[in-house]
């Protein structure tokens, strides 16, 4: 695979006199963790080939505050927030993508109040945009025929009713897509939220991921896909916890689209 | 000598309306002792939600058989409570069944319905005290369901038989009356159930008839009027907050949660470079300093006490949590009990103490929700999904996290790892800021 990732930064746009058609919010997880990283690169990647014109902030990006948030640490929380909203107010930030739903949900949802206003999609909301509106075209490639079930992320789904795009964008693959039991608004938590990630479970019988795990693989798949960087790395571990990381995959969306497409 | 009974029922009804309206007024009191909260926005919105959640049961249904049965039973009480503006103004005025001449073959058809819905909720009942005693379903016999709760709920569903069968009765006999020669009663009503209980009163005497018809009426009126004032001390109170609670309900994403106004004050200050650190805070005689968080029920905003009279302790958000379904000690049904029962423990002192709430040494945290509680919570807005009735115990469950952790610092050591991560270099884990972009030229 080709690395030549062409990643403009909003300082660098603004250098130019530029203003980017949309600022893609790397996250925290995006930046930083290994399995994450990947799925950064696929998005970029999409963008790239499509040539969507977008900046990322860089150094400039902070956390957005979500964990402390759910941790109870409002104080933090608002800090983060405030500082992130100079930042992109400074840059005139219109439009921002991003591949976390914990990101979009306190940038959509939470920012505003304090100051921060913009449009805010996932980004397989902004796939299947791009898709509509003929800039992309997608098909199975490797992945046809291929069964696959997708992990609703509370974030995405629950929090902000965002059930269909990433299930459109499967089906766009020539795929089985399969639904897990408890799918969309009874979809069952990965265990992540709630600052879950960054500490250990409390005393019970089992881990959250596991029971989920367990969902996903009743229904036998190729590939387990998810929309969120966390409900990615809680699965993952599910399913080398259940010794099947031979037989199965745990995909990101974009990762499908990037892959179906060789790129 | 005649008016006795008159009489005797208007005194019954005044006392049995007199002791609700006292509760009403309890828990009116209570609701108000949290902050307040503006849920006056949208009111359209608000309207369709009670619409559709309380008054037509839309999510109720997405369990069918619990759904479709407690329509059975929500149907059965409203429809039959017409019958009872009949009964009350018969008791007062010693008519019988004043307005069958007024309505003609509509009354038939109205107590003909009433007759139908009646054997409908005793049908509904018995399935739900066999789901509850006999199959055992696990979120009936679930630890935080133990004690008063779980014979509450038995007793709601026998109170609820009795009833229909008081009112069966009722109508037997009376249908028996109108068929006697000569007719004790007037013909009034069609009676497709209880024409097949009307034979057992063949061969009594016309007055023992009486005297049972009169008996079965009087029960029937009391037992409702016991029911009613009941309601104060039992979960079945949703029966009539469930509409204010989806009409007071959140409307913003479930994503969305508040943001502390007072955070947002302090934050503000400390980020603009022109105010002076060291100049003396305003001087307000009554300023409260800003707690932050909840830790006993007075914190909480009045939704989330409305919330705590509404739940009805049915136990879906329970069931579908993922901390409580691994095992944790996590259950939102109990996070709304506790928050209730906290919330009559206050009241009472309140009461006891002419007006004024004096300490108790106790608080909603630790006393009734332990921390270890409250940290299982993913914040997957499953609990909140659930609720038949737009119950947020997720959000009570943040407000006492934030004052575990703004006011006592007392977070679970890697959770300040994490904050303290985000402090120092803007991520949850040990990267500079500085490397965020690295991932771009990584192989």
């Amino acid at each position: 695979m080709s690395e030549s990732l062409v990643v403009p930064t909003m300082a660098e746009m603004l250098a130019e006199g530029k203003q980017p058609e949309v600022l893609f919010w790397v996250g925290c997880a995006g930046s930083f963790d290994d399995r994450a990283k990947k799925i950064t690169k696929a998005f970029v990647r999409i963008l790239n080939r499509t040539n969507v014109s977008f900046a990322v902030l860089g150094a400039e990006e902070s956390c957005t505050g979500d964990p402390a948030k759910r941790a109870g640490n409002e104080f933090l929380f608002q800090m983060q927030a405030m500082m992130n909203i100079e930042v992109l107010n400074a840059y005139e930030a219109k439009k921002i993508v991003t591949a976390c739903p914990h990101c979009f949900n306190t940038l959509k949802n939470e920012y505003p109040e304090l100051g921060g206003n913009y449009e805010v999609i996932h980004h397989t909301e902004f796939l299947k945009l791009l898709i509509d509106d003929g800039r992309l075209a997608v098909e199975g490639g490797q992945f046809k025929g291929k069964k696959i079930t997708f992990h609703d992320p509370c974030y995405l789904g629950r929090a902000n009713k965002v059930y269909e795009a990433p299930r459109d964008l499967i089906q766009k693959l020539d795929v089985e897509l399969v639904e897990m039991k408890r799918s969309k608004a009874n979809g069952l938590c990965c265990g992540a939220g709630g600052a879950q990630m960054f500490k250990d479970a409390e005393p019970g019988n089992k881990e959250v991921n596991i029971e989920r795990t367990e969902d996903a693989l009743e229904t036998q798949p190729d590939i387990i896909a998810a929309g969120c960087p966390f409900c990615n790395t809680m699965l993952t571990d599910g399913i080398k916890n259940k010794e099947k990381e031979g037989q199965v995959k745990v995909m990101d969306i974009a990762e499908l689209i990037a892959n179906a497409q060789d790129l | 000598m005649s008016y006795l009974d008159n009489i005797l029922f208007a005194i019954v009804l005044i006392a049995g309306f007199g002791f609700f309206a006292l509760s009403v007024k309890k828990i009116i009191r209570n609701i108000n002792l949290g902050v307040d909260v503006d849920r006056k926005d949208n009111p359209k919105a608000r309207w369709a939600n009670m619409a559709m959640i309380a008054l037509g049961q839309s999510k109720m249904v997405k369990r069918p058989v619990a759904g479709i049965l407690h329509i059975f039973v929500y149907v059965g009480f409203v429809i039959i409570n017409i019958e009872l503006l009949e009964i009350i103004i018969d008791g007062l005025f010693g008519t019988h069944r004043i307005f069958a001449p007024y309505l003609g073959g509509v009354y038939d058809v109205l107590i003909a319905s009433f007759e139908i819905l009646a054997i409908l909720v005793i049908f509904a009942v018995t399935v739900f005290w066999i789901r509850r005693n006999l199959v055992r379903l696990n979120r009936f016999i679930h630890s935080d369901l133990t004690g008063f709760p779980k014979s509450d709920a038995n007793y709601i569903l026998y109170f609820e038989t009795v009833l229909m069968i008081l009112f069966l009765l009722m109508n037997a006999s009376d249908l028996h009356l109108q068929n006697v020669p000569g007719g004790v009663f007037h013909k009034a009503g069609s009676f497709p159930i209880s024409q097949f209980i009307a034979p057992v009163f063949n061969g009594m005497s016309n007055e023992l008839v009486v005297l049972l018809f009169e008996a079965f009426w009087w029960l029937h009126i009391v037992g409702i009027l016991i029911f009613m004032n009941y309601l104060y001390f039992s979960k079945h109170l949703h029966i009539l907050l469930a509409f204010p609670n989806t009409y007071f309900a959140n409307l913003k994403p479930e994503g969305q949660f508040d943001n502390l106004a007072s955070v947002t004050k302090e934050v503000k200050l400390m980020m603009d470079p022109n105010a002076d650190p060291f100049a003396a805070a305003p001087a307000d005689e009554n300023a409260v300093p800003a707690k932050f968080g909840a830790s006993d029920v007075q914190d909480l905003n009045w939704v989330q006490l409305l919330n705590a009279y509404t739940c009805t302790e049915c136990g879906r958000c329970t069931s579908s949590c993922p901390a409580n379904q691994t095992g944790k000690k996590l259950s939102p049904r109990k996070i709304m009990m506790d928050t209730r029962d906290r919330l009559q423990e206050v009241g009472k002192n309140i009461d006891a103490n002419k007006g004024v709430f004096v300490p108790d040494n106790k608080t909603l945290l630790n006393d009734y929700i332990t921390p270890e509680e409250l940290w299982a919570c993913t914040s997957c807005n499953a609990c909140v999904e659930e609720c038949p009735v737009n119950i947020s115990p997720l959000s009570i469950i943040m407000d006492m996290r934030r004052y575990l952790v703004m006011e006592q610092s007392a977070a679970p050591m890697s959770l300040n790892a994490m904050m303290t991560n985000i402090e120092n270099n803007g991520a949850p884990w040990q990267y500079s800021q500085q490397d965020r972009l690295n991932w771009k030229n990584e192989n």
